[in-house]
């Protein structure tokens, strides 16, 4: 049997999300953008999937709800748009995290060759910004603050209203990459002084390829993908229809369980970190009180991430790692560099990331599979056997 | 298609010759942690003829995989056989590695030129400098 402990790269589709998704290919197929009935019937439906997206977020109006393909467009595009109406006013200075995801990072990378500054606030070894951080980097030439609301890597989950009445009250625009915490967490724009939010739906146990800008009112968005009026001209394509009514429904559904799901799933999580504390020389990475209810997160020393995975998948246990060697890159997790893992730490990471659907008993066999794997992983290295002998220092008491 | 070759895993799953000698005539150890990857290599030689062979490693199951090949190829092999291992040989065996796990068989092909050097040394037995070239320059020691 298997056990799926990587929901945070992404979830089952809930049987929910797929009846929503069903007449959308069949029955409801119009484009909404026909003027005939079967065509209108179709935008209906995406008119009050709008709404409901609204509601389910908080927002005010539902045309502050942009449909896109998932989070790193939304992420994409917020960023863009705000830098674009930043330079118009001059200002070109940029705030945000280390360890923000390649979505963003990436796109502020390309825009400092254009020209601004970024500003990347420490995360410390908590993996928390603090609001102060960002008050003392705010200048006047500051156009946009755009800090991830939890990460995906180590689940932290940042002071995102704090942060957002720190910009507010500076009259700096504010976006967050809510992709991890959208259906995981109460995530509320207005009451969370958000301007402008990322999230994807499949991380909520929607379809893969669609998800939302949220973007308040005044906060004018620049299209990324030019042709066509849809989305109020800001971002042509043809509207996924059975993408947006799975979503919908799915995030619906998430929300409404949020009061049954985040204790369960945190006193599920907190065991997993207990069981897997009786490891040595290995250490959970992030804070443990402000974090998601289903992360789980650990460094190992003396062992490498991928070979970790490799046997705990031969176990019949799916999770993921930060190491060089999962990534394909030459660095280990970018995340875990940030919080202060130093390299030959880092290649160690595990990452376990639960569902509502994980049960105790999982937890358990995740426990004892991990003690086993890690065990042998440690009596073939090299590494292991000089940190036993001394002749290297452990990093992680 | 999965990432590694039905060998690759064979020889990761249940790698051949784990361990540690410890009278060993020669030793090597090449990588380091801060990439990711270390090998160290065992030898015993007895008679002009790798005796016996272990390993241990630190790193991705290609590493592993890469390491337990190259000691099933020059174990019970004449000395100067197992100096001609390549890792193009390791590779081969293995039924292929993905591009970017190409450098794992550098660096099993390493550990074990490291190890011959050192019983060389170890012994005072004269040996052609040239068979044993400095570290690759490789991308994955630029960390």
């Amino acid at each position: 049997m298997t056990i799926y402990a990587d929901n945070a790269a992404t979830t089952r589709m809930s049987q929910t999300a797929i009846q929503a998704m069903l007449p959308y290919m069949d029955r409801i197929y119009g484009n909404p953008s026909s003027l005939h009935s079967v065509g209108q019937a179709a935008m209906e439906a995406l008119t009050d999937a709008r709404t409901r997206v609204a509601a389910a977020l908080g927002a005010e109006n539902p045309r502050e709800i942009t449909f896109t393909s998932g989070g790193s467009e939304a992420d994409n595009q917020a960023i863009r748009s705000a830098a674009l109406l930043g330079k118009r006013k001059g200002k070109t200075h940029i705030i945000s995290t280390a360890f923000e995801h390649h979505a963003v990072l990436h796109t502020l990378k390309k825009l400092e060759k254009e020209g601004f500054t970024v500003t990347y606030l420490d995360v410390h070894e908590n993996g928390l910004v603090t609001p102060e951080q960002v008050e003392a980097a705010i200048t006047p030439e500051t156009c946009l603050v755009t800090i991830m609301y939890a990460n995906n890597e180590i689940g932290t989950i940042q002071p995102i209203r704090a942060i957002g009445a720190v910009c507010r009250k500076a009259g700096v625009l504010f976006h967050t990459d809510a992709v991890q915490a959208v259906g995981h967490i109460p995530v509320n724009v207005r009451e969370d002084n958000i301007d402008l939010l990322s999230l994807s739906a499949h991380k909520f146990h929607g379809p893969k390829g669609v998800g939302v800008l949220y973007a308040k009112r005044g906060v004018i968005l620049s299209s990324l993908i030019e042709g066509g009026a849809q989305e109020r001209g800001k971002r042509a394509g043809t509207e996924n229809l059975p993408g947006i009514m799975g979503m919908t429904a799915a995030l619906e559904e998430a929300v409404a369980e949020l009061p049954e799901t985040m204790p369960k799933m945190t006193a599920l999580r907190d065991r997993l970190i207990e069981g897997l504390r009786e490891i040595p020389h290995g250490a959970v990475n992030g804070d443990l009180e402000h974090r998601l209810p289903g992360n789980v997160s650990f460094c190992f020393e003396g062992i490498e991430g991928e070979s970790l995975l490799l046997l705990l998948d031969d176990a019949g246990v799916c999770a993921s790692s930060g190491s060089a060697c999962t990534s394909g890159s030459l660095d280990p997790s970018h995340v875990l560099l940030a919080i202060g893992r130093p390299h030959e730490v880092a290649h160690g990471s595990l990452r376990l990331t639960l569902d509502r659907d994980t049960s105790a008993e999982d937890v358990e066999t995740i426990i004892r599979v991990t003690k086993d794997v890690v065990a042998r992983l440690r009596a073939m290295s090299p590494v292991w056997r000089d940190l036993m002998a001394g002749k290297r220092n452990f990093v992680i008491a | 298609m999965a990432l590694y070759s039905d060998k690759v895993m064979d020889h990761f799953r249940n790698p051949r010759n784990v361990g540690v000698i410890e009278d060993a005539d020669g030793v090597g150890e090449v990588g380091n942690a801060k990439c990711g990857d270390i090998m160290k290599i065992y030898l015993k030689i007895k008679d002009d003829k790798i005796d016996d062979v272990k390993f241990e490693t630190f790193g991705c199951g290609s590493a592993i995989a890469s390491s337990s090949m190259a000691t099933e190829l020059i174990k019970g092999q004449p000395v100067s056989e197992a100096l001609k291992l390549t890792n193009q040989a390791v590779t081969e065996a293995l039924d292929g590695l993905p591009a970017h796990k190409l450098h794992c068989s550098v660096l099993a092909e390493e550990a074990i030129k490291a190890a011959m050097k050192d019983y060389y040394d170890r012994h005072g037995i004269a040996y052609d400098e040239s068979q044993f070239p400095a570290c690759h320059d490789c991308e994955h020691c630029r960390i």
